[in-house]
This record gives structure tokens, C-alpha cells and sequence, in this order.
């Protein structure tokens, strides 16, 4: 029953999504408002019966029903609750349903948060995602349902794939999912922008904070990716350039240079084809990242079944978006007009910098990812792009990039003059470039990446600091209290520079790690002890357990540090009942500078197995950084000045939108005010 | 400094940057390139030494050994025409098997070893890497042809 019901909703939830994607934008063209006002409802109709069809997904998985394939693929009835729950999205078709419940989402979101839209724009947007949830709904329905019956039943399920069951996993897809639909978002805003010749300082004010919690989440999304690949693949990595991770990462260099580009259109009325560019390219991007995963062309554990109907669908899909939008920009970006100039140096310039080196980095990211893939399908030869190549481009890109990271953010807009500019930061840029280049030693012998990732790490938190402590001290005559002060400054700012000092943790924690761990695989037998990064290991005992649905030889690793027992590690070798194969399961101990971490390898005569035993010195500042780059995303996207409504006519502005709409015009957003000294 | 003067200026050192990075990504792709042979083309003695580059086939039966140490393991890599040895030092992917698809990343070595520094299985028990399908499919539409050729005469 409930694939049937499951089914049905997922047909509901494609014929609304026609109705959204056709009657908005057509009542748009005509000045029709009562075609106008179908998106939203069509919109909130939507996510109620896609929210139907995952339930009842959800509902056969907790009960069972090996009658639907997909459930018997993916499920069995051994599977801890909390695991056949998230197992919905374990799978190509489930997975697929939950994007487009989360496409859903993002809809009905619009639909409710942007009422102060002016109603054309609001159905256009609404209107462009209706033509997005087509093409994915079509997609689940046409080559891809979830509720395909299985003939006769199984008696047993497949069981989920043991590398799935875990916690890091629960929660990685929907915060992946939610970054890359949320780009959806700025895509439409974007097409409603060209489609109207409406693209002005507004537009951007309504674009920016949609885009800012659709990175934070894609941010959230591939960390928790390198969590999890961290200790479930047990190769002690956490990002391998692998093209799965690319198909994530590209999106995200995108998205980070719409985000800059969308402030130079918000605060300047500057770059505004080139935010509607980055726009398109981001969501073309995530596209991109759909068809790698989804269509069988690469393998990797994201890869799901080869099936050349989805590849194929995609590959149309994609076509017919990249292909539409660009045609759009071709025909109607001249109507919308080129920002005032600017100077040599000014902040705008420092963003376009930030621009050009993201996008390079994206391409050079594209080029290692689809060079292999095009060559194969030609036939022409198999090769890869190793880590050394994404680590020899990127080394040379982000360096300036994060020196200008110091700067940016303290330049005034239009001209400023960079004497001065570097004057006032001389302390900063001394006093990191030192202690940058002894920390290191603190950490282990001398390395070069270490040092430059400790100064760069150390310059940007500095004038980060430096530039709130100016704020704070600029209104110092005003004679509030810090914390009034603090308010005043704004969500956004506040936000952009938590995330900027994320930015910096993440570059020290990566440095370090790459400086500094230290990795054996070695022979251990009850009783031994190895020394790796400075601690001891000492094999305690080797003993059978068992779990919900495995057996496992466990091991007890006793950890020392100068005849100090630190803690007690706890590997397994783990054999699921549902798998012939073994699986090694990590057990690792997390500190704030470093994590240890044992892993069983196999076994060998005389008690004693092969063990990889890892130290990793300032893995957790990698995932902190990115946790706090998140904050800073989801903290500017709540700033107060995004909330303002526009005021109609027949409207009496309330007591707060008065006061934050002073205080835009006082320049209290980010940086619109002018320099301390100035 | 006129205003147009700048302006070239700046467009001067943006085409001059971009020139550069391009050069530099180029570069680097050139360099780090790994390409895929089978141990039939290792045989055949066309694969570069002191070269990064990966190797696929199958694990062939009985050629698995390990070292005193209990670390290092030797075996052979076959395509079913012909086998290459291989030595590795560290713990082997949970689904390696004798009989198994396998890809290795590594180097010849003099004499013909193949150091690899890193193996790679799957993670499912049904599949087959691409590259190691690839290189038995290569053997054995070599091996027709011969036979074909040897019919011909």
C-alpha cells in the first residue's frame, strides 16, 4: 500500500510542479496576478505531497517491506532503527527523493520568507523553481522510482551497505543536499532577474542571504563528507581529490565567488553580469555534480548504479538548463546594465581578485575532474589526475588569495590607498610572519607549508581582529555598552568575519596535518608496543564480540605518552552477517592538537595482527574552521537589513523595519562605512 | 598617472596573471598526469621507469605472500595472458582477493617489480574495477587476434 500512496504523491507533487513552473512566469509576462499567486500555493502543494511520498518511503523501510526492491536493496531487518531511517537516502532513488523533498523545501521557504517581494519577482523565482523540480521530479519518477514493487518479495533484505552505517553519514546528505539545492535559489533569483531586466542593488539585498545559507550548508555538507571518509574508509584521509569530492568542492568555489560578487552588486550596484554569471555557473555546476554521481560514469562509494537511461537524462537535463540560462544572459544581459568604476585598489577590486582566483581554482578543479572522463569516453586511454596535480594548483592560488584575505575586508569601497592600508597593518603582518614561522617548531622539525599556513592562518585572524577592535573603538564616543556596540555592527559582518577566521583554522589544521602526522602500518602481537608521533601503543588484547548485526575480533590498544596512559583504543574487524567481507572499524582518540588513531589490518600467525596506527596533529582545527565558516554563512544570512520589507504604497512602515532601514542608510552593514581613520 | 593609462594598466596585469596561472595549471596537469597500463604492456617493455602510473587486472591465485615483518606482501597482478609481480608495503583493502579485480598506484621497478603505494579494491563484493576489467578485455582481444592471425597463414 504505501508504495502505491508513495507513488501517487510523487506524481501530485510533478503535476504541481508544472503548474508552478508554467502559470507564474506566464501571469509574470501578462501583469496577471491572480496566475501570479499560483506559485505559491502550487509551491507549498508541492512539499506536502513530496513530504507524503517520503514518509511512506520512510514507512515501508521501518517496517520491512522487502516487497518494494528498493527497501530490499537497501535495508535489512537486522538494521538498527536509527539506520533504516536514514537508509531511505541510503540508495541513487531514495537519496534522489530526499533532494527533491529538500527542493521542496527551498520553495516553499521562498514562498513564505519573501513576501516583501514585489509579487512579478516573487512569481518568476517561484516560477524558475517549478522548471528545476520538473526536471527532478521527472527524473525520480521516469528512471529512477523508489517504489518499484520487487516480484516475488525477498524474504531478507540486502542489507544497507555497512559503510553507510554510521552517524557521520546520517547527517552528511541532507546537509549536502540542502547546499546544493539551496543554489536553486540564486539560480532563480538570478533567471528572474534577466527575465524581468530587474537586476539592481535590491535584487542583490534578496539574493545574498539565500545564497549565503545554501553555502553554509553545502560548507556543512562535504566537512561532514571528510569526517566520515576520515575514520569509516580508515585510510586516515580526509580529502582525497577523488572526483566525487570535486563534483562537491567545484560548486563551493563557485558559490564562494557568487558570494563576493553578490556584495560588490549589493553595496556598489557593480558586477551585476558577472553575479548573474557566477549564478548560473554555481547551480550549472551542481548539476554537473548530480550527472557525475548519479549517471555511473565515475566509481566511488558515492557512485550508485550504472544505468545509461540516468545518465542520459541528466546529461539532456543539464544541456537544456546550461544551454537555456546562457542563451537568456546572451539576449538580456545588456539590458542590465554595468556598476560605477572603481579604483586600482579599493575593495571592489580586492573582490574581483577573490573572484578570478576562486573561478580559476574551479576550472583547474573541472579540468583535473572531466579531462579523464572525456578521454575515456572517447576511447582514448584511462588515465587520472593525481592529488599532486590539485595540490600543485592550488598551492600557488590560494597564497594570494589568503594574503589578500588581511587586506580585503578593511578597504574602503571605490579608492583607497594601499600605503595606508599596509601601514596599519605592519604590527599584524610582522608579528604573524614571526610567530608563523615558530610555531612550526613547537609542533615538530621545520617545514616550509607548515610555516607559510601558520603565518597566513595567524595574518588573517589578526587583522580580522584588528578590523572589529577599529569598529568597536569607532564607536566608542556613542557610548554604548560593548555588547550594544557589538549588535550594531551587524549579523553580516559579524558573520563574514567569523567566517574568515574559519577560512584561517581550516589552513592551519590543514598545513599541520600535511607537516606533521605520522602513519605506520606495523605488525603488533599481544603484549608489543609501537611509537608513533611521540606516543606509545601497546596491543593489550585481541577478543570476539559481537553487535547488533556483525561479529567482530576486537582489539584493546593501550595509549601512552611518557609512561602515562593517555587512553584506551578500541579497533574492530568487523563481519556484517548480511556480507562475506570483513570491514575494519577505526577506533581513534580526538584531542584539540592532535588524534590518534588505530586500525586493524589483518590477521597474522602468532596472535598478532597488522595494525595502522595514526598521530594527526591538528586534524579537528580542519573541521572547526569549516564548522565556523558555516556560523559565519548562516549568522550573515540573518542580518537584520535582509528582513527589511520594502515598503508599499499602502503600507505603513513598522517601528523596525524604520530603524533598519536607517540604519542601511547610516552604513551599518558590512563595511559599507567608511574606514576608521578615514 | 592618466585614467586610461590605468585602466591598461590593469587589464595588462590581469591578461599577464591569467597567462601565468594558465601556464602554471598546464604545467602542473602535464606533469602529474598517471596513466593506466596492463601488465601485458609492461611485458612488452613500453611503460616509462621511474614514472608514476597505475596497473589493473586480477589477483592471480596463489601468488599472495607476505614478508617476516608481516607488512610487506608480494603478489601478481595478471591479465590472464601474463602476470607482473608486486610488492606493497602496508595493510591491503578488506576486500583484497585472491582472484579479485585489483588496481595498483606505484612504479617499475629494476628487475621488473612493481612498487605500488597504493591498492585499491572495491568495496562491493560483486564489483570489478574498470581499470582491471579493461586490462583482461585487452589480453584477450590480443590473444584473438593472434589466433586469428595464426588461422590466417
Amino acid at each position: 500500500m504505501a508504495a502505491e500512496v508513495g507513488l501517487f504523491a510523487l506524481i501530485l507533487a510533478l503535476l504541481l510542479a508544472i503548474a508552478q513552473g508554467t502559470l507564474p512566469l506566464v501571469g509574470a509576462a501578462r501583469g496577471d496576478t491572480a496566475l501570479m499567486a499560483v506559485g505559491r500555493s502550487a509551491a507549498y502543494g508541492q512539499l506536502a505531497f513530496l513530504g507524503i511520498a517520503y514518509a511512506m518511503l520512510t514507512y515501508a523501510f521501518i517496517t520491512d517491506d522487502f516487497s518494494i526492491a528498493y527497501v530490499a536493496n537497501n535495508s535489512n531487518s537486522l538494521l538498527p532503527i536509527q539506520y533504516k531511517v536514514t537508509a531511505v537516502w541510503g540508495g541513487h532513488e531514495g537519496s534522489l527523493l530526499l533532494w527533491v523533498l529538500i527542493l521542496g523545501l527551498w520553495s516553499a521557504a521562498v514562498a513564505t520568507f519573501s513576501r516583501s517581494l514585489p509579487r512579478e519577482v516573487l512569481a518568476r523565482v517561484l516560477g524558475v523553481m517549478g522548471l528545476v523540480a520538473i526536471g527532478f521530479i521527472g527524473f525520480t519518477l521516469f528512471t529512477s522510482s523508489p517504489f518499484e514493487r520487487l516480484i516475488p518479495a525477498a524474504m531478507e533484505g540486502r542489507d544497507l551497505n555497512p559503510m553507510l552505517q554510521d552517524p557521520g553519514l546520517i547527517i552528511h546528505p541532507p546537509m549536502l543536499y540542502m547546499g546544493y539545492v539551496g543554489f536553486s535559489v540564486a539560480f532563480a533569483f538570478a533567471i528572474a532577474a534577466l527575465i524581468g531586466g530587474r537586476l539592481d542593488a535590491a535584487w542583490a539585498r534578496w539574493s545574498r542571504p539565500w545564497t549565503a545559507v545554501a553555502w553554509a550548508f553545502l560548507t556543512v555538507g562535504i566537512g561532514l563528507g571528510s569526517w566520515w571518509a576520515y575514520y569509516v574508509l580508515g585510510w586516515g584521509g580526509w580529502w582525497f581529490w577523488d572526483p566525487v569530492e570535486n563534483a562537491s568542492f567545484m560548486p563551493w568555489l563557485m558559490g564562494t565567488a557568487l558570494l563576493h560578487s553578490l556584495a560588490v552588486t549589493e553595496k556598489r550596484g557593480g558586477f551585476k553580469n558577472w553575479t548573474v554569471m557566477l549564478a548560473i555557473l554555481t547551480f550549472s555546476l551542481v548539476l554537473l555534480a548530480a550527472f557525475l554521481v548519479r549517471s555511473g560514469v565515475l566509481t566511488s562509494v558515492h557512485a550508485f548504479a550504472v544505468d545509461p537511461d540516468r545518465g542520459l537524462y541528466l546529461l539532456a537535463f543539464m544541456a537544456v538548463v546550461v544551454a537555456g540560462s546562457l542563451t537568456l544572459f546572451a539576449w538580456r544581459a545588456g539590458k542590465v546594465g554595468l556598476g560605477g568604476g572603481f579604483g586600482l585598489v579599493s575593495r571592489e577590486s580586492a573582490l574581483l581578485t577573490n573572484n578570478v582566483l576562486l573561478v580559476v581554482a574551479a576550472a583547474a578543479v573541472l579540468l583535473g575532474t572531466l579531462y579523464p572522463l572525456f578521454l575515456d569516453a572517447f576511447g582514448l586511454g584511462k588515465i587520472s589526475v593525481g592529488p599532486p596535480y590539485f595540490e600543485a594548483v592550488f598551492l600557488p592560488l590560494m597564497l594570494p588569495l589568503l594574503l589578500l584575505l588581511g587586506f580585503g575586508p578593511r578597504l574602503r569601497w571605490k579608492q583607497d590607498s594601499p600605503s595606508e592600508q599596509l601601514w596599519r597593518l605592519r604590527w599584524i603582518f610582522a608579528v604573524s610572519l614571526v610567530f608563523g614561522m615558530i610555531w612550526p617548531l613547537f609542533v615538530g622539525s621545520w617545514s616550509f607549508l607548515a610555516g607559510i599556513g601558520a603565518f597566513l592562518g595567524l595574518w588573517i585572524i589578526g587583522s580580522s581582529l584588528k578590523d572589529l577592535v577599529d569598529r568597536l573603538r569607532l564607536r566608542r564616543e556613542s557610548r554604548q555598552t560593548v555588547g550594544t556596540r557589538v549588535r550594531r555592527m551587524g549579523r553580516s559582518y559579524v558573520g563574514m568575519q567569523l567566517a574568515h577566521i574559519g577560512v584561517a583554522v581550516v589552513v592551519i589544521g590543514i598545513t599541520f596535518v600535511l607537516g606533521y602526522d605520522d602513519e605506520r602500518d606495523v605488525r603488533m602481537a599481544v603484549g608489543e608496543t609501537v611509537e608513533v608521533g611521540g606516543y606509545g601503543f601497546r596491543l593489550d588484547a585481541l577478543e570476539e564480540v559481537r553487535g547488533p548485526n556483525f561479529d567482530a575480533e576486537q582489539a584493546t590498544v593501550s595509549v601512552f605518552r611518557d609512561g602515562q596512559l593517555m587512553t584506551t583504543l578500541r579497533p574492530q574487524m568487523r563481519t556484517y552477517f548480511s556480507q562475506e567481507q570483513p570491514m575494519a572499524h577505526t577506533s581513534l582518540h580526538r584531542g584539540f592538537f592532535r588524534d590518534l588513531y588505530v586500525n586493524m589490518g589483518e590477521e597474522l600467525p602468532g596472535n598478532a595482527w597488522v595494525m595502522r596506527v595514526y598521530y594527526k596533529p591538528f586534524m579537528n582545527w580542519v573541521w572547526a574552521g569549516a564548522i565556523l565558516m558555516a556560523v559565519g554563512g548562516f549568522l550573515a544570512a540573518s542580518d537584520r537589513r535582509y528582513r527589511v520589507r520594502v515598503r508599499r504604497e499602502d503600507e505603513v512602515p513598522d517601528e523596525d523595519a524604520k530603524l533598519a532601514a536607517k540604519a542601511v542608510v547610516k552604513g551599518e552593514g558590512d563595511g559599507a562605512e567608511p574606514n576608521p581613520a578615514a | 598617472m592618466k585614467k586610461r593609462q590605468k585602466r591598461l594598466l590593469l587589464a595588462a596585469g590581469g591578461l599577464a596573471g591569467v597567462v601565468v596561472v594558465t601556464g602554471l595549471v598546464l604545467n602542473a596537469f602535464r606533469d602529474n598526469l598517471v596513466f593506466f597500463y596492463t601488465p601485458s604492456d609492461i611485458v612488452a617493455d613500453i611503460v616509462p621507469m621511474e614514472r608514476t602510473f597505475r596497473i589493473g587486472g586480477l589477483v592471480e591465485d596463489g601468488s599472495i605472500s607476505r614478508a617476516e615483518d608481516g607488512v610487506t606482501v608480494h603478489f601478481r597482478v595478471t591479465d590472464t595472458a601474463v602476470a607482473v609481480p608486486v610488492v606493497y608495503h602496508g595493510i591491503l583493502p578488506n576486500l583484497f582477493r585472491e582472484g579479485q579485480g585489483v588496481v595498483a598506484v606505484g612504479s617499475l621497478q629494476e628487475g621488473g617489480v612493481f612498487k605500488a603505494n597504493q591498492v585499491m579494491a572495491r568495496h562491493d563484493e560483486t564489483y570489478m574495477p574498470p581499470e582491471a576489467a579493461e586490462a583482461i578485455k585487452r589480453a584477450q582481444r590480443e590473444a584473438a587476434q593472434t589466433v586469428e592471425h595464426a588461422g590466417g597463414y
